[in-house]
């Protein structure tokens, strides 16, 4: 499992022209790595991940998934997508949730249910089987949403910022599950996150985005070994270094915000 | 909060109390000032004289022996009752089975939207009572002109309650659903409609009390039975009382339909309520 981001630009039509959201992005990611895209708002990382999902097409470029160059042409169950906002289905119980792509696949019930318990049991969320979403947490509800994705057994899991509406501790928790669960189903996964700390706590591969254009700025190779640990002093050389590119993004987006609010 | 207001006996029987004061109130100041004849009987009969009326209006003419159905159908007001019921079913089903799929197809559809739309926005403001004299020319006397009137009122709120539900799915679901390999049937089964569900159940929540409204101007013209035809038929002979029955016996049929409505969403809607359900 191979994934190749080939030379991708994405224009969006804005009132007045057009905004480069992606520019020239050339990116490699290999089977069973854990892959940060770091950056700003604006900077492209969830149009970048939502063109990996089929949601959005390239302007120009390729995104091949094993050398199929239509891979990211349409959503599938083979890129299973975890959302900031949850998006389950309020109208489901949590394992109808789960059950769903399960259902669309075509599966037998009784393997269904095998395998929704499985995972119930993965994300300790056994005796939340019969509830609704609402009745859940936000931590709880993630889990959800990931067991739903993680039902599907598709090799790539994309996550757009899941845990950037979680408390600070509830993350701490969820972002160890998360791991413990790549090393167990050996998933690719791209990883959207403005939060720096993050991002070096996670991933193999931190890729620092630019603010418009969206090009990659460095494709950081984090070496530490796991579990991480965020007070350590190679920890925070490497979050001073990150921050410090990130920060000069920032200013970039601060500026043209200024700008956009003189020139109207 | 609920459990509190449960647990303490006292302050539920302060709250009944509270709730049946003004009603109380208002029968007993209205029976004084009828039994002491300041007002003339045929201007405002007293509630005595209703609930009598309302007990003759009720009760069987025939007994028990005769069998249950004709029993029940020896009284007058369980006969017109019924007549209402029937109508009121059956022109909410008619209007009901047309706006339903048509609304879904408006919703999912801007291309039917843009079609429809403009006739349905001249049409809407036309209040169903307007139509009268069109439904008795196109459909005579009797039935079928109170149903052609009841479907038109049920009708509308129906359409644009479901095209407002179709239209307001957050999108998030809908692509979390084609992530995870739904095809556009399935979205729209799976997703589209039950995501749309609490709209089209409170639209045909005000489509069952439109029809409601419609029923019994459609029976003071059209038919000659049920309850609208009955207190039409008092006002001729100055039966105020029996008016009065009548317009109570509307209220308290609206009443259990609006509260077997309400059963009917907290069953389908489980979800959707707040945390207070648990």
């Amino acid at each position: 499992m191979l994934i190749e981001i080939d030379n991708v630009n994405k224009q969006f039509a804005v009132p007045g022209g057009t905004v480069d959201a992606l520019k020239d992005i050339d990116l490699n990611i290999g089977a069973g790595e854990f892959v940060c895209l770091l950056g700003p708002s604006g900077c492209g990382k969830s149009t970048l991940l939502n063109a990996l999902a089929g949601f959005v097409q390239p302007s120009s470029g390729a995104i091949r998934i094993d050398g199929r160059a239509d891979a990211a042409a349409e959503p599938g169950p083979d890129r299973g997508m975890v959302f900031q906002e949850y998006a389950l289905f309020p109208w489901m119980t949590v394992a109808q949730n789960i059950a769903f792509g399960l259902e669309i696949k075509g599966m037998k019930r009784a393997e269904i249910n095998e395998r929704v318990d499985l995972l119930l049991g993965k994300l300790n969320l056994r005796e939340f089987r019969e509830r609704f979403p609402r009745d859940l947490s936000g931590g709880m509800r993630q889990r959800v949403a990931i067991a739903r994705v993680l039902a599907l057994d598709s090799p790539i899991m994309l996550m757009d910022e899941p845990f950037g509406a979680l408390d600070a501790l509830t993350r701490r928790t969820l972002q160890d599950e998360l791991l413990r669960i790549w090393e167990e189903f050996k998933k690719t996964i791209i990883f959207v996150t403005h939060s720096i700390e993050e991002s070096i706590y996670l991933a193999d591969r931190v890729v620092v985005m630019t603010y418009r254009p969206g090009t990659v700025k460095r494709d950081v190779v984090i070496e530490l070994p796991r579990p991480r640990d965020t007070a350590g002093s190679e920890f925070n050389e490497l979050k001073k270094e990150l921050a410090q590119m990130v920060m000069e993004e920032q200013m970039r987006f601060a500026q043209s915000e200024i700008r956009g609010v003189t020139a109207d | 909060m609920a459990a509190v207001l449960a647990s303490s006996g006292a302050s539920r029987t302060a709250r009944l109390l509270r709730g049946v004061l003004i009603p109380l109130a208002v029968v007993v100041i209205w029976q004084i000032v009828t039994g002491l004849e300041w007002i003339n009987p045929i201007i405002l009969p007293s509630p005595v004289a209703v609930v009598t009326k309302w007990w003759q209006y009720l009760k069987p003419t025939v007994t028990m022996a005769d069998g249950l159905g004709a029993w029940l159908h020896s009284s007058e007001l369980l006969t017109d009752a019924a007549n209402s019921l029937y109508r009121v079913v059956m022109g909410f089903l008619v209007g009901t089975v047309i706006a339903l799929p048509l609304g879904l197809l408006m919703g999912t559809s801007t291309r039917v939207y843009g079609l429809f739309n403009p006739l349905v926005q001249v049409v809407r403001p036309i209040p169903p009572i307007a139509y009268i004299p069109l439904a008795i020319l196109w459909f005579g006397l009797g039935n079928p002109p109170a149903f052609f009137l009841i479907a038109l009122g049920a009708f509308f709120p129906v359409l644009m309650n479901t095209i407002a539900g179709v239209r307001h799915v957050d999108g998030i679901y809908l692509r979390a659903a084609r992530n995870l390999g739904a095809s556009q049937f399935t979205i729209f089964r799976r997703v589209i409609m039950p995501a749309a569900t609490p709209y089209i159940l409170s639209g045909i929540r005000i489509g069952i009390g439109t029809a409601f409204i419609v029923v019994i101007v459609a029976e003071m013209i059209a038919v000659n039975n049920g309850l609208g035809y009955r207190i039409l038929e008092a006002r001729e002979y100055m039966w105020s009382d029996k008016i009065i029955a009548g317009m109570l016996t509307i209220g308290l049929l609206g009443l259990v339909i609006d509260l077997g409505m309400d059963r009917l969403n907290n069953h389908l809607l489980k979800w959707h309520r707040g945390l207070e359900t648990k």
